[in-house]
């Protein structure tokens, strides 16, 4: 009789670890890094580590449903002669046409109109879906400049010069040949079918002192009218903030390392960058630093994923926040529905990070017929204003519970750190305690 | 015949005039290096400018025919999609950088990665070129009467490169290609329309030996 061995009693070992062994194995298999998409998957200090102080007897709270809590945010007052205005400070951060299918792109342009907030391009151009649906949209200019033309730059409601983002700081994009359609490759100038790597510095300027000259190119070609924003990934926050302000910016977009992409090196996505909650207040403190917080306009994004994430963003003084994965999730991604589909895939509703395949479920991330069509841009708007509604309604509640009339009044003050990592990142006091670690206190 | 004097006018004034015109000709005077002179042009304009300019002379010019009587700076027609533009002197670094269509002519010489990310563009260089010339390059034509520096074509895809003179190293994934009788016909009709005087049969041409188009581990070291 064959001996069994009883798996309980055996210890694995921590520094090997069974996703350890795995991913060992597969790199001896292929020879390639992982590429995936999604987000970091690792645990990181996070906005949950915080919690709001609700009024009591030294603060006077608002009634929920009847007083008013305004949510309204203009973003590029510094120099733009047409700032923007929005309804709520949640905007839907930059993905490119590529990596997400046309009708995705549609259903962002909906919700974010709808809800009277703006949605941003992505690597690859603007599409003519996007602009129709997208009331307030925002162009992004990307080191690859792929699909980049003076025509879409003036029917722009504002520019976003990418330099950085939270998943790749440092890093350019990726978008594998087999996402690469007749429309994606025309758009881009590039062959079908190949492997299509985005640079991951600008062609045409180095540092801030270039920045500065090429933003003033780009205030020529729109005549001043539209606000013009930085985007960074988080890593030296608090000088690229400064140097951001420095070159010129209305506004300026920090994206922590929980931020998303479609397609970028497991290794960049889990190993680059700080988290977006030492982000926020390193860049609050920069623009603080300048006499600049509020004149120039900050956006938060990377890991934002409810009304309480973005009531503690705004509560650091971020004046907007921006959401990619969490919209995504909200039109389906990771739902439990078309489950062999998964399986074909080799991942699971919960676990799936397959957005590089272009095989996505559920019609999101892809650029095939079949699967793009369980997405329709109704439904997936509808879903994704359901969802944004909730997280207005989130910040809302919260924001009256501090006795705030408007979002933006949310302050430090208002909140306390549950760790003493998120005291020390936040710079809030440890609940309990007065102490802030790292403070002279 | 509209002039502007930048000595005395701004560079706002000149290019917001430039955007509210749809024909007929200006001349600039005085640029003095100055950044952005005459970018974002989108109709079929002729601009003079007569000295030297600074960053991003002709940026995203649409239509319009530039000619730049001096040196230009950095970034001159960067994304350039249709029309001319000139320089009778050397260009700075990223001379028609990610340009989609359009030619631009360079009487002297052009500084490092001349023609990066182009997309279409025509760029026509009547002396050298710098390094990591047509990096990234996907589309268009470079042509170099003189010598290239290192690293030409780094990492190319689709463009085209004619280079007379001597070639430094070869970027990655660039490689010399036989330069056929319908390639010098091609080039001919090319100088000829620019102006340029070279003889077309003593150029060699160069493109992407399309190596690295999908990762390939056993290619990494070309990389």
């Amino acid at each position: 009789m064959p001996m069994t061995t009883d798996n309980k009693t055996l210890r694995p070992s921590a520094t090997f670890p069974q996703h350890v062994l795995d991913e060992i194995h597969r790199a001896a298999d292929q020879g390639i890094y992982e590429i995936r998409g999604f987000g970091a998957k690792r645990s990181l200090p996070t906005f949950d580590d915080l919690v709001f102080l609700g009024a009591s007897m030294s603060r006077y709270p608002l009634e929920g449903y009847r007083e008013k809590c305004a949510t309204d945010v203009v973003l590029g007052t510094r120099f733009a002669k047409r700032p923007i205005e929005l309804k709520i400070p949640i905007t839907i951060a930059g993905m490119s046409f590529g990596a997400l299918g046309a009708n995705a792109k549609e259903s962002l342009g909906r919700a974010a109109t709808a809800m009277g907030t703006s949605t941003t391009t992505g690597d690859g151009g603007m599409t003519e879906e996007e602009r129709q649906s997208s009331e307030i949209l925002v162009y992004q200019v990307l080191p690859s400049r792929y699909g980049l033309n003076p025509d879409d730059i003036r029917r722009a409601d504002a520019l976003e010069v990418v330099v950085g983002q939270g998943a790749k700081p440092g890093g350019g994009g990726m978008l594998l040949g087999h996402k690469i359609t007749e429309r994606v490759a025309s758009m881009r100038d590039l062959p079908q079918d190949i492997d299509q790597r985005s640079a991951c510095r600008h062609p045409d300027w180095t540092g801030p002192d270039d920045l500065e000259i090429k933003i003033q190119e780009l205030r020529e070609i729109t005549d001043w009218q539209i606000p013009i924003y930085i985007k960074v990934g988080a890593t030296r926050v608090s000088y690229d903030v400064a140097l951001a302000v420095k070159s010129g910016a209305d506004v300026i977009v920090v994206d922590g390392m929980q931020g998303g992409t479609a397609a970028t090196q497991d290794v960049f996505i889990e190993h680059v960058g700080i988290p977006t909650l030492p982000a926020v207040r390193m860049a609050v403190e920069a623009l603080q630093e300048l006499g600049m917080h509020r004149k120039v306009q900050l956006i938060v994004s990377g890991g934002i994923r409810s009304g309480a994430d973005a009531a503690k963003a705004l509560a650091l003084g971020a004046d907007a926040v921006s959401i990619g994965s969490a919209a995504m999730v909200a039109m389906g991604c990771n739902r439990n529905v078309f489950t062999e589909d998964y399986d074909a895939i080799g991942t699971a509703p919960g676990f799936c990070h397959h957005c590089h395949t272009g095989r996505c479920p559920v019609g999101i991330a892809t650029q095939e017929p079949k699967l793009e069509a369980r997405l329709q841009p109704e439904q997936g708007a509808r879903w994704l204003r359901n969802y944004l509604s909730t997280m207005v309604l989130e910040l809302q509640t919260l924001t009256r519970a501090c006795g705030k009339t408007h979002v933006l009044n949310l302050e430090p003050e208002d909140l306390t750190a549950l760790t003493i990592e998120a005291a020390a990142m936040a710079k809030v006091p440890l609940a309990g305690t007065d102490w802030i670690p790292g403070n002279n206190k | 015949m509209a002039a502007f004097d930048l000595n005395t006018d701004s560079v706002r004034d000149l290019n917001q005039f430039l955007h509210d015109t749809s024909t007929g000709m200006s001349t600039v005077t005085n640029p003095g290096g100055r950044h952005c002179i005459a970018c974002g042009v989108d109709a079929p304009l002729e601009v003079s400018v007569e000295g030297h300019v600074g960053y991003y002379c002709a940026g995203m010019n649409k239509n319009a025919a530039i000619t730049i009587t001096g040196n230009a700076g950095p970034g001159v027609a960067e994304n350039i999609m249709s029309g001319t533009v000139r320089v009778r002197g050397n260009a700075s670094q990223y001379a028609g950088a990610t340009g989609h269509g359009g030619t631009l002519i360079i009487e002297g010489d052009a500084s490092a990665r001349c023609g990066i990310s182009m997309k279409g563009v025509d760029i026509v260089v009547a002396g050298n070129v710098g390094h990591m010339s047509a990096f990234l390059a996907q589309k268009g034509r470079l042509v170099v009467c003189g010598d290239a520096g290192d690293f030409l074509g780094d990492s190319i895809y689709e463009a085209q490169i004619y280079v007379r003179g001597k070639v430094g190293e070869l970027g990655a994934d660039c490689i010399e290609k036989e330069m056929t009788a319908e390639h010098v016909k091609e080039l001919a009709e090319l100088l000829s329309s620019t102006g340029v005087e070279a003889t077309a049969g003593e150029f060699r041409r160069y493109g992407s030996a399309r190596k690295l188009y999908n990762f390939n581990i056993d290619h990494a070291d070309d990389y």
